[in-house]
C-alpha cells in the first residue's frame, strides 16, 4: 500500500477531531477556539495536497479500508476510503476554500456567543464532505451525504434567537431531505439489483449486466438525480437556498462554495456509468440543469438582498454543472465546480466585508458608491464579479463555461436547444454579476463605513478571487494548444467525450464569440442597471413590469405553489386527524380519570368543621343502621 | 349507698358526647374545638367506667388511664399545632385554614 493512501483516512479525521474537542471542550478562550477550528481543516488541507502529489507522482488511485462495520450474509460495509483523480480534486478544494473560510470567520464571528458552537459546525461540515468525497462505498457516502444536511441544520440556524433563521434552517434541512430519502431508495435499489455497495464493484457490475436504456438503469439513475438535486438546490427542490441566506455570511460561503450543493455534482460525477446506461436520466439531468440555470439567472436579476443575489447565482451556476454532467462532460462539470468555489467564495467573502462594515450591508440599493469607501474590497470584488461573468482572458471560469457551451452543442445528448440555452444563461449571468458590483460600488456613495475590514477578512476574500482570476491563464493558452491540465487530470477518472478533430481555426473563433455573449452580458448591465439609468424603473413601475418583477423577486412562486400544495393540505390533514376515534379511546381514561377528580375534589372544602359533621352524620347513620337493622 | 343504674351512666355518658360534638361543630374558636374534643374524650372515658364497674372487672378502669394519656398528649399536639395556626394565620378562626380546598 503506498504511503499516501495510508494516510488518507487523517483528511476526514483531522476535521472531525477539531469538531470533538470543540464540542467537548467547555470554556476555551477565542483564540484557543480559532486556532482549532482553522488549525484543522488547514493541516486536512496540507494533508489533501501531499495526498494529491502523491497520486500524482504513483500514478494510480488507491484506496485503504479503516473497519469494517459488520458482515451479514454478504453484506460487508466497511468504513473504507479510496482516492481517485475526480476525489482529489474535490479533496483539494473542499479543504483549501474551507480553510480561507475558516480564516475568514475567525474575524468575522469575533465576539459572537456562540463562537464555539460555530467552529465546531464548519469542522464537521468540512468533516463530513471530505467523507462523502472520499468514501468507497454508498452506505459511508450517504453518512457524509447526512452528515452534511446535519450541520446545514445547524449553521444556517446559528442565530437561532431569531425565529426567522430557524424557519430558514428547517426548510433547509425538511426539503432536502425530500431528495435523501429519494436518494436512499435508490441505494437499496442498486443493493438489491447489483449486491454491493461499493462504488467501483457497484459501476462494474451495472456496466457487466445492464443494457443502455435498462428500466431499473433508468430508475436508479431517476432517484440518485432526485437526491443530487435536493442537495444542490436545483428545479424543483431549490427553494431552500435562498432562504439558507439567514445564516452567517462564511457559512453561506462554505455551504455554496466547497460543502453541501456540490455534494450532488459530485455524486452524478461518481455515478456517472449509471448515467450512461440510462440516457433518459442523462437527459432529464442536462434538461433540469439548463431550466434550473436559465431561471435562477433570471431570478438572480431582481433580488435586491445582496446575498440573494449571490445564491440566486448559485443555483443557476450549480445549474451549468448539471447541464455539463447530463450532455456527458463529466470533466468540465467538475471543471466548472472549481472555478465557481473560487469565485463565488471570493464573493461572498466580499458581501460578508460589507456586511459587517455597513450599518445596512444587506439591500443593494441602499449601497451604492462603495468603491470610494472600500477602494481595495472593490477592486477584488470587480474581479471576483468578472471571474463569475466569464469576461476574458484572465479567467479560468472562461474557460470551464465555455467548455460547458461548446459541448453542449456538441455532445449526441445536448443539441442546439440546449446550447441556445448555455448561451443565454451566460449573457444573464454576466449581467446579473455585473449588476451586482454596479448597484453596490458605482453610483453617488450611498452610506459610510461603520468599520474597516482587518486583515484576516481582506486577505482570504483578496486570494480567493486572485485565484479565481488568474488561475485561468495557463489553461487559456492551452486551450489553443487543444490541452487543458485540469480536465486531462480529471479524465484519469472519467470519460471523456468523443473527441473532434481539433481545429484550431474553428476553437479560436469559438473562443472569440464565447468572449464576445460574456461581453454583451457585460454591456446589458451597464445599459440597464448602472445606478442613474431610469428606462427599467420605469418598465418596473409598468403593471406587466411590476408583475414579472414580483414573480422574479419571490423565486418564481415556487414556495407559495408548495405552501398551496403541500403544507396547507398536510397542516389540514394534521388538524382534521386531531379529534379521531382512536384518540377518543385512549383518551377516555383520562378524562374518566378527570371527572372522578373533580366530583370527590368538590368534597375537599378544606374546612375543619365540615370534615367534623361529615363524620359525625356518618357515624349517626352507621349507629342507625345497626340499630334498626 | 345505692348503685346508680348503668343506663343512667351510659345516658350521661353519650349527652355528654353529642354535646362535644355539637360543640365541635357549632364553635369556630379552635382552643373551643379542641375542649369540644376533650369533652367527647371523656365521655367515651365514662362509659369504659360504667361498662367496667357494671362487670365488676377492671378492664374500664385500665382503658380509662389509656384514654386520659392519650387526651394528654393530645393537648399537648393540638395546642402546639393551635399556636403554629395563630401565628400563620393571625386568627383562631377555624374557618380561615381553607387553603387546602378541591
Amino acid at each position: 500500500m503506498t504511503w499516501w493512501a495510508t494516510a488518507l483516512p487523517l483528511v476526514p479525521l483531522l476535521p472531525l477531531a477539531g469538531f470533538a474537542t470543540l464540542a467537548l471542550a467547555r470554556r476555551l478562550p477565542h483564540a484557543v477556539i480559532a486556532v482549532i477550528g482553522a488549525g484543522s481543516v488547514g493541516l486536512a488541507m496540507c494533508l489533501a495536497a501531499a495526498v494529491g502529489v502523491g497520486y500524482i507522482v504513483s500514478g494510480g488511485p488507491a484506496g485503504v479500508v479503516v473497519w469494517r462495520w459488520m458482515e451479514v450474509d454478504g453484506f460487508a460495509p466497511v468504513i473504507g476510503l479510496r482516492l481517485d483523480a475526480l476525489a482529489a480534486v474535490f479533496i483539494f478544494v473542499v479543504a483549501g476554500v474551507g480553510f480561507l473560510i475558516h480564516l475568514y470567520s475567525t474575524a468575522f464571528m469575533a465576539g459572537d456567543e456562540g463562537y464555539r458552537r460555530y467552529f465546531a459546525g464548519m469542522n464537521l461540515f468540512v468533516a463530513s464532505m471530505l467523507l462523502l468525497v472520499l468514501a468507497d462505498n454508498l452506505l459511508l457516502l450517504y453518512l457524509g451525504w447526512e452528515g452534511v444536511g446535519l450541520c446545514s441544520y445547524l449553521l444556517i440556524g446559528h442565530w437561532y434567537r431569531d425565529a426567522a433563521n430557524g424557519r430558514a434552517a428547517r426548510k433547509a434541512f425538511i426539503v432536502t431531505r425530500v431528495g435523501d430519502a429519494a436518494l436512499a431508495v435508490g441505494l437499496f435499489l442498486l443493493f438489491g439489483s447489483l449486491g454491493t455497495l461499493n462504488i467501483r464493484d457497484a459501476l462494474a457490475r451495472a456496466a457487466a449486466q445492464w443494457a443502455v436504456g435498462e428500466p431499473l438503469a433508468v430508475t436508479a439513475g431517476v432517484l440518485i438525480l432526485a437526491g443530487a438535486v435536493g442537495k444542490s438546490a436545483q428545479l424543483p427542490l431549490q427553494t431552500w437556498l435562498p432562504d439558507a441566506m439567514a445564516g452567517p455570511t462564511p457559512v453561506s460561503a462554505l455551504i455554496h462554495a466547497a460543502t453541501m450543493v456540490t455534494a450532488g455534482v459530485y455524486l452524478i460525477a461518481r455515478m456517472h456509468v449509471i448515467f450512461d446506461l440510462a440516457p433518459a436520466a442523462r437527459l432529464l439531468v442536462a434538461v433540469v440543469g439548463c431550466a434550473t440555470m436559465l431561471l435562477a439567472g433570471f431570478g438572480a436579476l431582481a433580488q435586491r438582498d445582496i446575498k440573494r443575489v449571490l445564491a440566486y447565482s448559485t443555483i443557476s451556476q450549480i445549474g451549468y454543472m448539471f447541464l455539463a454532467l447530463g450532455v456527458g462532460a463529466w470533466a468540465g462539470g467538475v471543471a466548472h465546480f472549481v472555478t465557481h468555489a473560487l469565485f463565488k467564495s471570493a464573493l461572498f467573502l466580499g458581501a460578508g466585508i460589507l456586511i459587517r462594515c455597513l450599518a445596512e450591508g444587506h439591500d443593494l440599493f441602499a449601497m451604492g458608491g462603495l468603491r470610494k469607501v472600500f477602494p481595495f474590497t472593490g477592486r477584488a470584488f470587480l474581479m471576483a464579479a468578472l471571474t463569475l461573468a466569464a469576461v476574458p482572458p484572465l479567467t479560468l471560469t472562461f474557460n470551464s463555461k465555455d467548455t460547458i457551451i461548446l459541448e453542449a452543442w456538441r455532445s449526441p445528448t445536448g443539441g442546439a436547444v440546449l446550447g441556445a440555452g448555455a448561451l443565454l444563461g451566460a449573457i444573464v449571468t454576466a449581467a446579473y454579476a455585473l449588476r451586482l458590483f454596479f448597484l453596490a460600488f458605482c453610483g453617488p456613495v450611498g452610506q459610510q463605513a461603520r468599520r474597516r475590514p482587518g486583515a484576516l477578512m481582506v486577505v482570504p476574500f483578496v486570494l480567493l478571487a486572485l485565484l479565481g482570476a488568474v488561475a485561468g491563464a495557463p489553461d487559456l493558452i492551452a486551450a489553443f494548444t487543444g490541452r487543458n491540465f485540469l480536465l486531462d487530470f480529471l479524465h484519469r477518472s472519467l470519460p471523456a467525450l468523443p473527441a473532434e478533430a481539433p481545429q484550431p481555426v474553428w476553437t479560436g473563433l469559438e473562443q472569440i464569440g464565447l468572449a464576445a455573449v460574456s461581453l454583451a452580458g457585460v454591456a446589458a448591465a451597464y445599459v440597464l442597471y448602472l445606478p442613474g439609468r431610469r428606462w427599467l424603473a420605469k418598465q418596473a413601475a409598468a403593471p406587466a413590469g411590476a408583475a414579472l418583477r414580483r414573480l422574479a423577486l419571490g423565486g418564481f412562486g415556487f414556495d407559495a405553489a408548495y405552501d398551496l400544495l403541500l403544507v396547507r393540505p398536510f397542516a389540514w390533514a394534521v388538524r382534521a386527524g386531531r379529534g379521531d376515534l382512536f384518540d377518543l379511546l385512549v383518551n377516555l381514561p383520562a378524562h374518566a380519570g378527570d371527572a372522578l377528580h373533580a366530583l370527590l375534589g368538590a368534597l375537599q372544602t378544606g374546612r375543619l368543621r365540615w370534615y367534623a359533621a361529615l363524620v359525625v352524620l356518618g357515624a349517626v347513620v352507621y349507629l342507625a343502621l345497626t340499630v334498626l337493622l | 349507698m345505692g348503685t346508680v343504674p348503668m343506663e343512667h351512666g351510659l345516658i350521661l355518658a353519650g349527652v355528654l358526647f353529642a354535646m362535644g360534638a355539637a360543640g365541635l361543630l357549632a364553635r369556630r374558636n379552635v382552643v373551643f374545638m379542641l375542649l369540644s374534643v376533650e369533652v367527647m374524650l371523656n365521655a367515651a372515658g365514662l362509659a369504659f367506667i360504667v361498662a367496667g364497674s357494671r362487670w365488676g372487672r377492671p378492664d374500664g378502669q385500665v382503658m380509662f388511664l389509656f384514654v386520659l394519656t392519650t387526651a394528654a398528649a393530645e393537648v399537648a399536639v393540638g395546642l402546639a399545632l393551635i399556636l403554629c395556626f395563630y401565628k400563620h394565620l393571625g386568627t383562631l378562626d377555624a374557618d380561615a385554614a381553607a387553603s387546602l380546598r378541591g
